[in-house]
């Protein structure tokens, strides 16, 4: 009887195990939000369901998710708490890194084994003070001591850095290197000490608590990623970054869509043979849903491809499409919030009625300077001065 | 290869002059950012008067000055 929980879980696939960590996040979205707090319950809900290590290879002791299930996990769970999983997106991006660029590192392989038995929280650290979200370059360097190294760097903001059980961060290779000549390692936490140099009192997206802080370390110089930061942003990170941060911010907008779908069958009912006035923009709203889940699994499709020749992934091509799905994505999900809250009217607007979309419209106004979508475009333009744009309609 | 270190020098933005580096020398590793890789094509391309088919747009193609010459023949014989 006493591991009958655990035979569950095992029978049950991941998806499936997710189920009742949304229903925890779900009871405790507006508490997070109002509170500003970490989602702890749903953390400790996904930790007993173990889906933190669901990406890594089953030989590692994880379950060998791909990209579309793990994306589908977080706009399942950002339905529920878009803050619960933003941070659930955040800890598989770092988690895919470890996947995709730490199997050629012994001290890696042991890291994700204990990544899934342990289930390990990971942090990510590349914002820097003095850089904001350009990701590829660093003023902070590695300062190398034999078989050790050491690292300061003004982390800006560090979401759940508190909670991290791990931090993935980035930095110079070293003291001479240029800005854009990065290596990525992973600190444990009790590697590193984290010193509060910013709150996190924000619009939207309060549960991540993204809190500023000034990070210093020392650790065993292995734990740095043998291949460079540049190939790793590029082959992975931020394919996945977009895809999974697009899960999540569509799982806000599906949100809100079902909220004014209930509002407007609730009108429907009080007046029979009348079609309720919102009922044409909800039509409307629901294509630009449908737009929006159609870049994001073209998308994964994409990186699904991408994947089997490593040209493809660092191609100028690829970047582009991947910045696209940012973008759009992070679009559309405000755009069709903010259409909710007119279907929705003065229940949309409440924060205390079924029919709110209030927390939902600050999350996802976050999304659109989750780096800069100026910032992405203006990269994007740059690009498009040589790539020609892929016109075939075959997946 | 004179000609790429001197685009490089003007468009690639890097932090030690192209004339210090070996053919096969790492450009991302000398500070070659995506941003300035393309400005660095489109120096070459009005330089050498060819035009980088979409294939060769990717990392590799620009990770060493004997990189870009390799490409640079590659075109230039495509289109003899
Ligand atoms: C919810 C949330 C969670 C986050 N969690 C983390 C985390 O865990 N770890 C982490 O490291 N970071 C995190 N970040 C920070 C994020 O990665 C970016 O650093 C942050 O969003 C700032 O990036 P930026 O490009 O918008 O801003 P900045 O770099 O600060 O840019 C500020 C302004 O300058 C303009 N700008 C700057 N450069 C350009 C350019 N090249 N082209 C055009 N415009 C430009 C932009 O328009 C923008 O208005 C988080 C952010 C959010 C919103």
């Amino acid at each position: 009887m006493a591991n009958a929980p655990a035979r569950v879980a095992h029978l049950q696939t991941p998806r499936q195990r997710l189920e009742s960590v949304i229903q925890i996040a779900r009871a405790h979205a507006s508490e997070v939000d109002c509170e500003n707090r970490f989602p702890a319950e749903t953390f400790e809900a996904l930790k007993r369901a173990r889906l933190l290590g669901v990406m890594i290879p089953a030989q590692y002791g994880g379950d060998s998710l791909s990209l579309a299930d793990i994306v589908d996990m977080c706009g399942a769970l950002g339905q529920a708490c878009a803050s619960s999983a933003m941070i659930f997106a955040m800890h598989q991006i770092k988690v895919s890194s470890l996947v995709t660029h730490g199997t050629e590192s012994a001290w890696h392989i042991d890291f994700m084994k204990r990544v899934a038995a342990e289930q390990l929280l990971l942090g990510s650290a590349t914002t820097e003070g003095g850089i904001g979200g350009d990701l590829r370059s660093s003023i902070c360097a590695i300062e190398r001591d034999g078989a050790i190294f050491r690292l300061v760097k003004e982390a800006n903001v560090i979401s759940y850095g508190r909670q991290s059980d791990a931090i993935l961060i980035t930095a110079r290779s070293h003291s001479g290197a240029a800005s854009s000549d990065q290596v990525m390692a992973v600190v444990l936490r009790d590697q590193y000490a984290l010193e509060k140099t910013i709150d996190w009192d924000t619009l939207g997206m309060r549960g991540t608590c993204s809190e500023g802080f000034r990070f210093t370390c020392e650790a065993p110089a292995e734990q740095i990623f043998p291949h460079p930061f540049a190939e790793i942003a590029a082959q992975s990170m931020l394919a996945m970054a977009h895809l999974m941060w697009g899960g999540v911010w569509f799982g806000i907008a599906a949100d809100a869509v079902a909220r004014a779908q209930a509002y407007l069958r609730a009108e429907a009912r009080k007046r029979p043979g009348e079609k309720p006035p919102g009922a044409i923009r909800l039509a409307e709203t629901v294509g630009v849903l449908q737009e929006m889940k159609s870049v994001i699994v073209s998308g994964i499709s994409a990186y699904e491809r991408a994947k089997l020749r490593d040209e493809e992934l660092s191609s100028v091509g690829f970047s582009v499409a991947m910045n696209n799905v940012k973008v759009t994505t992070s679009q559309a999900a405000a755009d069709i919030v903010r259409d909710v809250l007119l279907i929705n009217g003065i229940y949309g607007y409440r924060n205390d009625s079924p029919y709110s979309v209030a927390r939902h419209m600050r999350d996802a106004l976050s999304a659109a300077i989750m780096i800069n979508n100026d910032r992405i475009l203006g990269n994007t333009s740059n690009l498009l001065l040589v790539s020609k744009f892929d016109t075939s309609l075959v997946a | 290869m004179d000609k790429i270190r001197a685009i490089l020098d003007q468009f690639g933005k890097l932090k030690v002059p192209a004339s210090s580096l070996a053919p096969d020398a790492d450009l991302y590793d000398a500070g070659l950012t995506s941003f300035a890789s393309v400005q660095l094509m489109l120096g070459l391309e009005e330089a050498f008067d060819v035009e980088f088919p979409e294939s060769m747009l990717n990392r590799k193609t620009f990770s060493s000055i004997a990189a870009i010459n390799r490409a640079i023949g590659e075109i230039t014989r495509a289109a003899a």
